[in-house]
């Protein structure tokens, strides 16, 4: 299975396209990401078993229906992601390029969302240094480090995520991207997923600790 | 037929440009040499700087802030800039595709970007001693709290680390799919030579545990900057995690370095033995061995750092597990030589001196990996001697193997073979009287990274430079002979000097720009001699 | 060498509705005093959700054998990595 791209390219003499291996190279790039966050992940599960009593305060002050919306946001863009893919290989180009922009709003409006939340904690003083840390026990400073930290590598991965999609929404329209050649447009598909199992995961580690 | 060589092929852009901006990966190959070469000399001369300074107790040509720095730029360059991105960035991207039976890399343009990665990297190394608080002094390690404390330029070399993090993630992304990709028709997974089966093992560590690194650095710079407190026992953070997370990547990167030196060991041997590897398959799984196992062990750098009495018990057993695998290699590379018709040439010579110094440098990381003897050991000499016969002696001794032995192909040009094996000699005895008497000294409690030293380390200690002397003068005799062979008026063209059996023997020398005129088929193992042809 | 996932719309918005209920029902069993539960129960959901994902917004589940070797591999490591950070961790007596 794995020789037919090969062989196809010896006899037109040409690098053939070979969309597999394009899909394997991103996923592998997706593994990266996955263990970097893995990495703050295991911060995250070795704080949390150390200071179990100060995450749960610490917790208490995030706000579980900004975090929720946020998480429809994110679900549904994925949706639209992937439907636009669909949309393509069914040669239905407008409604593809429809689907990626509403997917590119909704990693906007999550952006915003993000925004108001963090500047109202740091309005609050809940920020690293900030004025309310020095009267916060320890777990509680070191939770809010890894939330700034987790929330904030997520949040520059939802901007790398959008400028791929707008980049694809550029390809569908000048048709680099078409219904047999939708390869690229898958990958960013992947990525943009992948922002979003990370952010299922975030979700219930900051937002839902009661 | 005869097709323009890649040295000599003009493309879109000429002369330096033809370099700079080819995705060749025999280019972008070449490039990496010579930059690493420039890096890997100048790590030397820190080593030999440093060599001198121990010549004589007390101060003799440097004090304690200048050693600190050097041992921790002398680090950071071996290790960052040569050892771990060495074998793969070189030779795996000269000659994975060709070996093969591929014209290049799955993904060329990215090939590029990663070299322009290490090169970012590289000068964000060397701004890091120009600018802001002086030249970091913390050790390779970055250990927190102290990295986090100290002025010195640690964020831009930290961030540097994680810039050349990348580039070795793009380079291991790319070199999986090509080996899953772009093998010739009728390679299967078992008829790849085995210095493919190395750097692929080699790929998915760097894939999977260079993240952590670039993570755990990035949170040094984000505590240096706005005190997060993740690492920082002020603010409540645990800097026994930092160590974790950082031996997490760390111990994995020593495997990064080792797995494909040692498919290049399993190259070279059949080559010079004028016989077919013994035992292919298990060579080929003990490089996976290697890899999965090399993620379980990352405690036994902690022992005396304060992790719990059950962990370290654990880790200490899972350490011995990395043994039977290293074993398998070594019994089979020996069992190939057996009976073999060996010709001892100069890269040979290099392979059996590793074989050797790493014997040595995996035995003593045993006497490591003991909990009481560690505690005895740990921080003293005795480690510096282990990690320099395993890395040097196991890795730097590859390179220049793989120097010698691809050398001709490379360049299409040929060294004084006799001085390189008079260079190899002086290189290895050098190379002993440098590192085994810091076994002793490590072991008579002598410490490491300290610019002084107590009177009675003094001979050891005098032993130690003058073989540092030696072992100099070989690397220098080794790199003006290969330099002279490079300059050279004539050129040669024989496709197969060694008598090798693998796809890059099958290529005219220096290979051509897209390697093969028509893709080989492949119809048997890479290391099967052709007995009609003998 | 098939690469177009043949499956239509309406798959893919049944997913999404199935995700929606999962982080509903999450939310609401956050609020229930589930003690040292809660956490496995929260980790559960979002696992299923990842997998929901991955399987069909990602197209593991359709695509070619290797990448779910690939995920296993990854997922391995991951694991492996946490659970010996953790036997530190567990045994290491009383912080402080």
């Amino acid at each position: 299975m794995d020789n037919e791209a090969v062989m196809e390219s010896k006899h037109t003499g040409h690098t053939h396209r070979d969309d597999v291996g394009s899909k394997m190279g991103m996923w592998l790039f997706l593994f990266t990401e996955l263990i970097l966050f893995g990495g703050m992940f295991i911060l995250y599960a070795s704080y949390r078993f150390m200071y179990s009593d100060d995450f749960r305060a610490a917790a208490m002050r995030l706000d579980t229906i900004v975090g929720t919306v946020n998480t429809i946001l994110l679900l549904t863009s994925s949706l639209t992601a992937v439907l636009s893919l669909a949309a393509i290989q069914k040669k239905q180009k407008l409604f593809s390029m429809y689907l990626l922009g509403f997917t590119i709003v909704c990693g906007g409006a999550f952006l915003i969302n993000k925004y108001f939340e963090w500047s109202t904690k740091i309005h609050h003083g809940f920020y690293p240094q900030g004025p309310e840390m020095a009267n916060l026990p320890d777990g509680e400073v070191v939770f809010y480090g890894l939330y700034y930290v987790m929330t904030g590598l997520h949040a520059l991965h939802v901007i790398v995520g959008m400028v791929f999609l707008a980049v694809m929404f550029v390809f569908v329209y000048k048709e680099k991207v078409t219904f047999d050649n939708s390869q690229k447009l898958e990958n960013a598909g992947l990525y943009w997923h992948l922002v979003d199992i990370i952010w299922i995961f975030l979700f219930p580690l900051f937002y839902l600790i009661h | 037929m005869s097709e323009v060589s890649y040295l000599k092929y003009e493309g879109k852009y000429k002369g330096l440009a033809g370099w700079l901006l080819s995705t060749d990966h025999k280019r972008i190959g070449v490039m990496y040499l010579v930059v690493m070469s420039i890096f890997f000399l100048t790590a030397v001369v820190f080593g030999f700087l440093m060599k001198l300074e121990m010549l004589s107790p007390g101060k003799t040509i440097m004090g304690p802030q200048v050693y600190n720095s050097l041992f921790t730029l002398h680090g950071v360059i071996m290790i960052f800039l040569f050892i771990i991105p060495g074998l793969p960035a070189v030779f795996g991207n000269f000659f994975l595709p060709i070996m093969l039976g591929a014209k290049d890399v799955a993904f060329p343009k990215l090939n590029l970007l990663s070299w322009y990665f290490y090169i970012v990297g590289a000068l964000l190394v060397l701004a890091s001693l120009l600018f802001g608080g002086g030249p970091i002094d913390t050790g390779w390690t970055f250990y927190v709290p102290y990295s986090i404390r100290t002025n010195t330029n640690v964020s831009f070399a930290v961030f540097a680390a994680f810039i050349l993090g990348f580039s070795s993630i793009l380079t291991g992304l790319n070199f999986i799919t090509t080996i899953h990709r772009m093998r010739a028709p009728g390679m299967t997974w078992f008829k790849m030579p085995l210095f493919a089966w190395g750097l692929y093992s080699t790929s998915w560590i760097q894939l999977l545990a260079t993240p952590i690194l670039g993570i755990t650095l990035l949170l040094i710079i984000l505590e240096r900057a706005f005190g997060v407190g993740i690492f920082d026992p002020a603010l409540g953070g645990d800097p026994l995690l930092y160590q974790h997370m950082f031996w997490i990547y760390s111990h994995p990167a020593v495997y990064i370095m080792i797995l494909p030196a040692m498919g290049l060991v399993s190259e070279i041997i059949p080559t010079f033995s004028k016989k077919n590897i013994f035992g292919y398959g298990p060579i080929a799984m003990s490089s996976l061995a290697i890899a999965f196992v090399g993620y379980l062990v990352w405690g036994h750098h902690m022992f005396s750092s304060g992790i719990s009495d059950t962990s370290r018990a654990i880790f200490s057993l899972l350490t011995f597990l990395v043994a039977i695998p290293s074993g398998v290699k070594v019994f089979n590379w020996v069992a190939t030589l057996y009976k073999g018709s060996i010709d001892l040439k100069s890269p040979l010579l290099f392979v059996l001196i590793f074989i050797i110094v790493f014997s040595i440098g995996g035995l003593t990381g045993l006497i490591l990996g003991s909990l009481n003897t560690d505690i005895h050991l740990t921080d003293t000499y005795f480690v510096v001697a282990h990690f320099h016969y395993v890395m040097f002696g196991g890795m730097g001794t590859l390179f220049f193997a793989a120097l010698h032995y691809w050398f001709p192909k490379m360049f299409g040009k040929m060294y004084n073979e006799k001085i390189a094996m008079i260079g190899a000699w002086i290189f290895a005895i050098g190379f002993n009287i440098l590192y085994f008497p810091m076994f002793i000294l490590g072991y008579l409690g002598m410490p490491r990274r300290y610019y002084d030293y107590l009177p009675e380390f003094r001979n050891w200690h005098l032993v130690s430079t003058i073989g540092s002397w030696i072992m100099i003068t070989g690397i220098i005799i080794i790199v003006v002979n290969l330099l002279k062979g490079l300059f050279k008026k004539e050129m040669i063209t024989d496709i197969n000097p060694w008598g090798g059996t693998t796809l890059e023997w099958t290529v005219p020398t220096p290979p051509p720009i897209e390697n093969f005129d028509e893709i080989p088929v492949i119809t048997r193992g890479p290391y099967e001699r052709d007995i009609h042809n003998e | 060498m098939e690469n177009t996932h043949s499956t239509n719309y309406g798959t893919y918005i049944l997913i999404w509705l199935g995700l929606v209920a999962l982080t509903t029902l999450t939310v609401a069993i956050a609020g229930l005093n589930l003690a040292s539960l809660t956490v496995v129960v929260a980790l559960a959901i979002a696992t299923t959700k990842s997998l929901l994902v991955a399987n069909y917004f990602m197209h593991v589940k359709s695509d070619s054998r290797v990448f779910k070797v690939f995920i296993i591999v990854c997922i391995t490591i991951f694991l492996t990595m946490i659970i010996l950070t953790f036997v530190d961790l567990i045994y290491r007596g009383p912080v402080k």
